[in-house]
């Protein structure tokens, strides 16, 4: 038993996170950061904490993950780091060359009280920003929210210091995909490309964090939203942001910012988030829905069908982050599953209440926690067995020492491959949603069918 | 057939190349930790600089103090409930991610090191202090594991609002009746990680070593120190200590346990794998309790067989002389065996080593094995010393970053103190050529006109690569994937991903086998497609 001290018995804790279903701002700030075309992110305190998210980010891909750290020491903790930032943007722009620069400040910094906004303009004034280069930033600190926090403020510094409004609407949408992995953006352009609607994407990490191994390493590979298109996002006729957690707020800035108006809606996981997503791009596009798309929607109907008697009354514990976890909810829920136990370590009883709604009339009982910890689900899980886990790299431990087949999703999976290359939104990330469910449920059923009732077919 | 190394570039053209980018003041200073290895008299070195802080925008290997307090040091101890206070960040990155491997006897004894414990610090924390969190977190904890022993470990906004963490620990011990110590190990103090397993011994030191009189039984009783049990590198050198007839005492800290730090001063001998990371310990084990140390090295088989007569002959032991070559005698075949398999593949290879404190210097030993040249190395948060020798310590002026790092005053113990030791035992081990308190470095072990680089940085390692091409390049796992986008097959040697043990004899073979996949690798070869390496078609081809 790995996690042999786990007890069953549940004590309220107050004070102590026990195996944490969250990590801090500036990781999420620094992946948001990563889908700006020639973009190093930069993190604004000593240098551990950069490591830390560097070596995270990069076991999650399992690709280089470039940001640069002030590399804070004991005097800067007291005399503030300001010479150590423009030092920092001084010697970034002359070495690595990078089109933009994202700044994020870590608890570290946040609690010195470093001004960034003052910082900056005082780097620019100093002639440190080279024409035509730009530092963009954002405040993270990491006693507050989580890491989906820390992307979204990202996203949100993206519009803050670079969309515009110059007084004439270029016709595009913008669509704002939340925190989801590369293989996931390259899918919600291709939807977007297939339903005709003139867009612009960011942050978008496709191409960046799932590149080719060709024998030449580049530092800024040519992809992510350039720049300029961000800038231009101001004068886009709308926007639609995916996740209330991760883009909502972007969204509603650059609305108000550059009355750019938006619709915040779910991250696109599984049937129905994908079918209001598709429905919004074909309103604002004024388009109808091409037959391809009622086709892969019609496939993933079928496989639903096909194996609905697998899914049927299964229950799950899911662990994860707030966006994607009302989204699979969701899709769970449509498989006639049940979600018995949900956690999410991002504070927010937003999210509560919509778990309990999505779960509401369903024939079973919810346990549902934002800011919970992993701790706590195991203990959930012992008092109410389930017969599969969803969640992070870590929930491993959970399934093992309970024998439940685990599928990994969420952030980081550090021992599996395929999250970056694969999506898991639209209909085709369904169907590839269903085959890993299905993979594990089966195998498990293979495992433990006695002889005379082993199957070949199913 | 012995193929000659690959012939290298100038190094002094590849310093230049590698300086050229930066902006003057940083290039004056990365003069200083570029150097090029030139060894006379078979120890004396140029000096490198070392153990500074690192430019700020530059993208560095290093990380920070709470990493090498708590990741490092304290992480693999297993019975020891370790509470990161904090925002949350920095207690989950630390959670596992170093392969520190444990082997708990019974289903029923402690390990919670599958487990992170944080206090998740808020903002109403960082305003109004975080003191009474973490006194609920320790109670938290007691109630739920009853544990023997919890560590606080203070991340960086815990220094800044001041919690005196130390208070809280004396506090909650006397409430608890448990042994509860705090680490000031905020990830700004110090340089590197190397700040942190200072702050990590001292406490251990003064807390825990010395508390437990519980005779330790054993003929040859040893302590183990700077060896973590990555990937299970300290389960071997378990395995081959065991059948030379040695009691191991303690690890610092592999594979360890409470017990293990509390009777470590009933030792008779320190033997230390990673100098950087413990050598203060040796030192302050020595003073208080009279157990001398040595440097030993259990990276590659011959260094091991090396390590274990060093041992052999401090004892001074006629049967245990014998039973060590019995097993050196024993153990040697199956690495001459792997040798031989992997030779033809490696022999004039080249590698790169930018790892830790001690692993750049140890691992040398296993490519030299393999007929491999190292042709850069250097340390992500060496001293000087670990680079040119113990010898040029008492030349290393002390700077304000490493004045803030407590320096504990020890004396020797007025009943434990027992010197292991005769003057003229010692005086015959002198003349018998037997050093105590002794480290090589790195660079005098390392051939002249190769590349010693300080605390390496991106920048540098992606030129170096384009430059030197080398075979094999061993760094973390935040390098492993741009030297792989270049065609250069990586190894990590921070976390061996189920590959390990790389340590003793078993581990050696091992290691080879490892090496020999890598440069034989089929992948590297298939870079191109047909169409790009023959791009211009100089006809049109039709059906036939
Ligand atoms: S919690 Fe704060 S100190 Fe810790 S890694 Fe995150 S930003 Fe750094
Ligand atoms: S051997 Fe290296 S990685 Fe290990 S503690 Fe020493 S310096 Fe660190």
């Amino acid at each position: 038993m790995l996690l042999r001290h786990t007890p069953t018995e549940i004590k309220e804790r107050s004070a102590l996170n026990i195996n944490p279903a969250k990590t801090c701002q500036p990781i999420g700030a620094m992946y948001a950061g990563l889908g700006i075309k020639g973009c190093l992110p930069h993190s604004h305190g000593s240098q551990g904490c950069c490591a830390y998210h560097r070596s995270t980010l990069t076991r999650h891909y399992k690709e280089p993950v470039s940001a640069a750290t002030s590399s804070f020491t004991e005097g800067a903790s007291v005399f503030g780091g300001q010479a150590n930032l423009l030092q920092a943007i001084e010697n970034i722009f002359s070495v690595y060359e990078p089109e933009i620069i994202a700044v994020h400040t870590t608890c570290l910094s946040e609690t010195i009280g470093d001004d960034l906004n003052q910082i900056v303009d005082k780097a620019v004034k100093e002639g440190k920003v080279p024409a035509g280069k730009q530092v963009i930033f954002a405040s993270t600190p990491s006693y507050v929210g989580s890491h989906v926090t820390g992307f979204s403020n990202m996203v949100k510094g993206m519009v803050k210091c670079l969309a515009v409004a110059s007084g004439k609407k270029n016709g595009k949408v913008n669509i704002i995909p939340g925190w989801v992995e590369p293989a996931d953006m390259e899918e919600i352009k291709r939807i977007a490309g297939m339903i005709g609607v003139s867009f612009t994407m960011f942050p978008d990490t496709s191409g960046v964090l799932n590149g080719p191994l060709t024998g030449e390493y580049h530092m800024f590979p040519d992809a992510g939203t350039p720049a300029e298109d961000i800038r231009a996002a101001g004068d886009a006729i709308g926007t639609l942001a995916l996740g209330e957690w991760c883009s909502a707020d972007a969204a509603r800035t650059l609305d108000a910012q550059c009355k750019v108006p938006c619709r915040v809606l779910d991250l696109p996981i599984g049937l129905k988030a994908t079918d209001r997503f598709i429905d919004a791009l074909r309103t604002v596009a004024g388009t109808s829905v091409p037959d391809t798309v009622n086709f892969e929607r019609g496939q993933l109907i079928d496989v639903i069908s096909d194996y609905h008697q697998y899914f049927f009354g299964k229950k799950v514990a899911l662990v994860g982050d707030p966006d994607q976890l009302i989204a699979l909810t969701e899709f769970l829920l449509t498989l006639d599953m049940q979600p018995v136990h949900v956690v999410t370590g991002t504070p927010g009883k937003k999210f509560e209440a919509r778990i309990r709604e999505l779960c509401a009339g369903k024939g079973f009982d919810v346990n549902v926690r934002a800011a919970g910890d992993m701790f706590l689900l195991h203990q959930w899980i012992k008092n109410e067995p389930v017969d599969l886990i969803m969640g992070n790299t870590y929930c491993k431990y959970i399934a093992r020492d309970e024998d439940i087949p685990h599928v990994r999703f969420g952030f980081p999976i550090m021992d599996r491959v395929g999250h970056q290359y694969f999506p898991v939104t639209g209909y085709k990330g369904g169907i590839r949603l269903m085959e890993k469910i299905l993979g594990v449920l089966l195998d498990r059923a293979d495992r433990d069918a006695p002889e005379e009732k082993f199957e070949l077919v199913y | 057939m012995a193929l000659k190394h690959k012939s290298i570039p100038d190094v002094a053209t590849v310093k230049e190349e590698l300086l050229k980018k930066y902006p003057t003041k940083v290039a004056r200073k990365r003069a200083k930790q570029i150097v090029i290895n030139d060894v006379k008299d078979g120890d004396v070195v140029p000096e490198v600089q070392a153990n500074v802080r690192t430019t700020p925008g530059i993208i560095t290997m290093r990380g920070c103090t709470y990493a090498g307090c708590k990741g490092v040091i304290l992480g693999p101890t297993r019975d020891i409930v370790n509470i990161t206070h904090g925002p949350i960040g920095c207690g989950f990155y630390s959670w596992l991610t170093r392969r520190n491997q444990t082997k708990a006897p019974l289903e029923s004894s402690e390990n919670f090191m599958p487990y992170a414990f944080s206090t998740d610090m808020q903002d109403e924390d960082i305003i109004f202090g975080g003191e009474k969190k973490l006194i609920a977190a320790i109670q938290e904890a007691y109630d739920t594991f009853h544990p023997k022993a919890i560590a606080i470990f203070a991340t960086c906004p815990v220094g800044l609002i001041g919690d005196d963490i130390h208070a809280v620990a004396r506090k909650m011990k006397e409430k608890l009746g448990i042994n509860i110590f705090a680490f000031s190990c905020e990830g700004y103090k110090g340089v590197s990680q190397s700040a942190g397993h200072h702050i990590a011994n001292n406490q251990i030191f003064t807390h825990v070593v010395g508390e437990d009189d519980t005779p330790k039984l054993g003929e040859y009783k040893i302590n183990m120190l700077g060896e973590y049990n990555i990937g299970g590198d300290a389960f071997e050198l378990e395995r081959v200590l065991e059948k030379c007839g040695i009691t191991l005492v303690s690890t610092f800290s592999g594979n360890s346990t409470y017990e293990h730090f509390a009777t470590a001063h009933q030792a008779d001998l320190n033997a230390v794998m990673c100098h950087r990371s413990i050598n203060y310990v040796a030192e302050m084990m020595e003073t208080k309790y009279g157990i001398p140390w040595i440097k030993v090295n259990f990276i590659g088989a011959e260094s091991s067989a090396k390590s274990l007569r060093k041992i052999a002959q401090y004892f001074g032991d006629k049967k245990l002389i014998d039973r060590v070559e019995e097993v050196i005698a024993e153990e040697m075949p199956a690495v001459h065996a792997a040798l031989e398999d992997v030779k033809p593949f490696t022999e004039g290879k080249t590698a790169m080593l930018f790892v830790g404190g001690s692993r750049a210097h140890h691992y040398q030993d296993l490519f030299t094995e393999m007929g491999m040249k190292t042709i850069a190395a250097g340390y992500e948060f060496a001293h000087r010393d670990d680079y040119e020798g113990r010898k040029v310590m008492p030349t290393i002026k002390v700077d304000a970053d490493s004045r803030n790092i407590e320096e504990i005053e020890v004396a020797p113990d007025s009943t434990r103190f027992v010197p292991r030791k005769s003057d003229e035992d010692l005086k015959r081990l002198a003349e018998e050529g037997f050093t105590f308190k002794d480290y090589e470095g790195m660079m005098p072990q390392m051939e002249s006109n190769t590349l010693v680089i300080d605390d390496l940085n991106q920048y540098e390692a992606d030129k170096l690569i384009e430059l030197l091409k080398p075979d094999v390049f061993c760094a973390g796992i935040k390098e492993k994937f741009s030297v792989q986008k270049m065609g250069v097959p990586m190894k990590q040697l921070h976390s061996y991903d189920y590959g390990g043990p790389y340590a003793g004899f078993k581990g050696a073979v091992n290691f080879y086998t490892e090496i020999k996949r890598l440069v034989t690798s089929k992948v590297w070869s298939d870079l191109k497609a047909p169409w790009e390496e023959n791009p211009e078609l100089s006809a049109t081809y039709v059906w036939e």
